[in-house]
């Protein structure tokens, strides 16, 4: 495989194609990965890989050979052998040999894959238009949650027309263009993890290569997959399920910390979350909220509604200038708290804390020559 | 002879002249012309939807089109290839070609038959126009999961509509040869007598009258789910979107194989011819394609091994898929037993028929691959899949049916094409679509999912590669439609045997081109 490889990639450099430094990036294989899923299903990828390779090299052999003997411009004059019963047989039985021998190995991987019991902690993971959000169910973090969004600097990036090389996006993002996020899932190494996967409005696949798996995280349900990461370490993935507008911009980021960096961890995101909820109790500036508001409207809401609140049309209403962003707050309210039902807008009651959303709703009813009323986190509060 | 006479001996009239004897036609080489006509048109439409996917993959960062724009191309070029190129190119050459091999003068239902091909250019002049409403065109993928297909813009019940009409077409089309093959054979011309490629059609036309009306039911339930406040997949209201993909997938696999059993038929017509000896195992291969064919209800469920069911089932779908290697593969060793000591040349059908061979096997192994069901877990929903269903469905499906407008078109032009046009399109065909479909394995292993329009800079290389080779093959084609041209306006004349090797009643008993009204009286089958 490796002369297979080496070979490769000289063929291909030597047509001039990539660009000098890139031969790391013909990557050609699956990737091991840091867990034993991982591993195993990369073992029994090789396995069948070769078995194909084999037979690929009997069926084709014989082709070949056959083009090139049995040509009529070399005077071969053609059999008229039309059947076997024997030969039938033959090529009957023997692939099924060799797939009851194939069948053995993945159904044990299979099983060893499917079986959640035992984990040491559980995490959530809801799958939303488009980012993940990760609440950690028990364990020293139970009650953390985490929005987790494509990082800013690449959503900017990626914007359409804005002159991207693969030059200019290797030279600002190295290997981590799409692939890096504001907040990542952070889980301790040596703990087997259970993981709950659920969405808020249409399918998603939370899927990271290095841990050997993808599973749906479907609206209503909630399906179950695990996992044991003994290296610490920053493993990436995206979303595997075609999502909409922006299913390539939903990267995943897993943090594997050794238990007692994760314990300093925990500890911080506690901190945080005591801040976040003073801040929920006490009257907020004006000013204060459209600033925060901002930010949390380029996270959450721009990908649609666009960064000017024109919206798109006939696909995404315009805020700028809308009844509801300059009407009743309770309306207003409403709408994003539970989102539309049999549209694209999703319910922001479970993403979003009391002041993030105050914010972005003070930000929405005062920008864009929007006037309408201030909306405080107590009044979040007040309705949640 | 009198005027009287010729009408009362055998109604041996010409074709109408001008438009409307397109519109009003009844006959079979008429509609075979007309279907293969249409979907070379759609070959073309969705080839230039491909050329814009691949021009916006062809570096990292958005360059070309916005992420919603691409997604409706990933989606409607899906759908237009699928229904619109591949199944209208196979029901043209059955409509040509199946009562030519059963010795009848025509199908059985021939102004049914002029009605299932009518209704193609509506119903897809409907899905096109989609792209002109607000939101645009359908953009959830060509298997319209909801709950993501239910946000579409107002563009929905048109798509929705345009499936239901060319739904109905196909059944209908399946109907005509399905009542054909089994009432219009010439005495003599036994069911083990009859070509694989009326056959493996027969087969076939089973496949689409059980699962087009299964299809038809899932769209109509997405349909009153978004505008009659249904909740058949909405789990807010007691639905089950998983149910969606059940119910698709027992129509999607099947049509898996409705894709690819003419084209057995087909390769399973020129091997022979071309090695001069008849095709090993005609009755095993009769025998696998209706294996193949059972197999295909039982194995929906491998495109869904992450969704979530239960362990068992998912041990089921991936026996039952793996079984599916067996029937295969007695196909592809009975080519190879034809080839073996034949006496052989390789002129363009036959060279496509062996590219098909060798390339629809190469696609045979990664479905291999993809039907072991813990590795599935890495490779679903990447570039590898990508990979595998155009190595099926492009140098699988088209590439038959390149090889079948080569080898018939003589037959039914009465001109021999340009061969060494043919074998240049052949070449370049073959090494450009090589090049744009295997660094796509490679992509998939690597980490890269299928359906984004944007992806990180280690898998730039690869995509530039596999662009380039996308341009090429997609600038290629034009070369088969200067053939196919050159063809229709003349050229050397082609004999009635048209082939050294070939057999069977087309080639044997009617001239070159047959007339317009053939076998109106049966034929003797020896």
């Amino acid at each position: 495989m490796r002369a297979f490889k080496n070979w490769l990639v000289a063929v291909v450099g030597a047509t001039g194609l990539s660009a000098g430094s890139a031969f790391a990036d013909y990557a050609l294989n699956m990737r091991e990965g840091v867990t034993a899923t991982s591993q195993a299903n990369y073992e029994i990828h090789m396995i069948i890989f070769w078995v194909c390779v084999a037979i690929g090299i009997v069926v084709f052999g014989a082709m070949i050979y056959s083009m090139i003997a049995h040509r009529k411009s070399k005077g071969a004059v053609a059999a008229q052998f039309h059947e076997s019963t024997l030969m039938e047989i033959v090529w009957t039985v023997i692939p099924i040999v060799i797939l009851i021998s194939m069948a053995i190995p993945a159904t044990k991987t299979l099983l060893a894959m499917e079986d959640t019991s035992n984990a040491d902690m559980t995490i959530k993971v809801t799958g939303v238009q488009w980012k993940w959000k990760y609440d950690y169910v028990d364990g020293a973090a139970e009650g953390v949650s985490i929005i987790s969004s494509l990082h800013p600097d690449h959503n900017e990036a990626r914007l359409l027309k804005t002159g991207q090389t693969t030059e200019s996006l290797r030279a600002q993002f190295g290997d981590q263009y799409l692939l890096d996020v504001d907040n990542p899932l952070v889980i301790p190494t040596g703990q087997k993890i259970r993981f709950l996967l659920t969405a808020a409005d249409v399918i998603h696949a939370w899927w990271v290569p290095d841990l050997g798996w993808k599973k749906d995280a479907i609206p209503g349900f909630v399906n179950e997959a695990w996992t044991k990461v003994d290296k610490p370490g920053v493993y990436r993935g995206q979303c595997a399920e075609l999502c909409g507008k922006d299913h390539g911009f939903m990267p995943i980021v897993v943090v594997a910390k050794d238990p007692a960096d994760y314990a300093k961890w925990v500890e911080s995101q506690k901190g945080a979350a005591a801040d976040a909820a003073a801040a929920a109790d006490r009257v907020w500036m004006k000013d204060e909220l459209i600033a925060k508001g901002e930010k949390v409207y380029n996270t959450n809401c721009a990908a649609c509604h666009q960064a000017n609140g024109a919206g798109l049309p006939g696909a995404f209403p315009a805020i700028a200038g809308s009844a509801i962003a300059n009407g009743a707050a309770a309306a207003h309210v409403d709408t994003v708290m539970n989102g539309r039902a049999g549209t694209a807008m999703a319910a922001y009651k479970s993403i979003l804390n009391d002041v993030d959303m105050a914010a972005v709703l003070t930000f929405q009813r005062n920008s864009w020559g929007n006037s309408g009323s201030v909306i405080q986190p107590a009044d979040i509060k007040a309705v949640r | 002879m009198s005027h009287e006479a010729t009408h009362d001996g055998h109604d041996d009239h010409g074709p109408a002249k001008g438009l409307m004897r397109w519109v009003t036609t009844t006959n079979h080489k008429d509609i075979g012309t007309l279907y293969l006509l249409f979907a070379l048109v759609m070959f073309f439409i969705g080839g230039a939807m491909a050329m814009v996917i691949r021009a916006e993959l062809f570096q990292p960062g958005l360059q070309v089109v916005d992420p919603q724009f691409f997604n409706s191309m990933t989606t409607v070029h899906a759908l237009v290839m699928i229904f619109g190129a591949v199944m209208p190119a196979f029901t043209g050459l059955a409509n040509w070609l199946i009562p030519m091999q059963i010795g009848a003068p025509d199908m059985a239902l021939p102004r049914m038959n002029n009605f299932s091909f009518w209704i193609l250019p509506f119903a897809f002049s409907l899905l096109l126009s989609t792209f002109f409403m607000e939101g645009g065109g359908p953009a959830g993928g060509w298997t319209i999961y909801p709950p993501l297909s239910l946000q579409m813009g107002d563009g929905f019940p048109f798509m929705i509509f345009a499936i239901h009409l060319a739904g109905i077409s196909s059944i209908m089309g399946s109907i005509n040869v399905v009542v054909t093959i089994l009432n219009m054979r010439a005495p003599g011309m036994t069911l083990m007598k009859m070509p694989l490629f009326v056959w493996t059609w027969l087969i076939t036309a089973y496949l689409l009258i059980a699962t087009m009306p299964v299809l038809a039911g899932a769209v109509t339930m997405l349909l009153t789910d978004k505008f009659a406040a249904t909740s058949f997949f909405s789990a807010a209201g007691g639905g089950d979107p998983v149910m969606y993909q059940h119910i698709f997938w027992f129509f999607g696999h099947p049509e898996v194989y409705i894709l690819i059993l003419p084209a057995f038929g087909i390769v399973s017509a020129i091997v022979p011819t071309f090695a001069r000896k008849p095709l090993f195992g005609y009755s095993s291969m009769v025998y696998a394609t209706a294996s193949i064919a059972f197999l295909s209800f039982i194995v929906w469920a491998h495109h869904m091994f992450t969704v979530g069911m239960p362990v068992v089932g998912e041990l089921f779908f991936m026996y039952a898929t793996m079984m599916i290697a067996v029937p295969t593969g007695v196909k592809v060793f009975n080519w190879v037993s034809t080839m073996w000591k034949g006496s052989m040349t390789f002129e363009t059908p036959m060279l496509f028929a062996i590219g098909f061979i060798m390339m629809f096997t190469l696609g045979g192994f990664s479905g291999l691959m993809l039907a072991i069901a813990p590795a599935d877990f890495q490779y679903h929903d990447t570039y590898f899949v990508v990979a595998h269903f155009h190595y099926v469905l492009v140098t699988g499906a088209i590439y038959s049916i390149m090889a079948a407008a080569y080898y018939w078109l003589p037959k039914w032009t009465g001109n021999m094409y340009d061969e060494t046009l043919g074998k240049w399109h052949f070449w370049i065909s073959t090494i450009s679509v090589n090049v744009l479909f295997f660094p796509q394995h490679f992509l998939g292993l690597a980490g890269m999912p299928r359906r984004i329009p944007d992806y990180a800079v280690q898998f730039a290389d690869w995509n530039m590669i596999s662009s380039i080779g996308g341009f090429v093959f997609g600038l290629s084609q034009l070369m088969f439609v200067v053939v196919i041209y050159k063809a229709i306006k003349g050229g050397k004349k082609a004999t009635d045997q048209v082939w050294e090797g070939a057999t069977g009643l087309e080639f044997e008993q009617l001239s070159s081109p047959p007339p317009y009204h053939s076998f109106n009286e049966a034929p003797v089958i020896k």
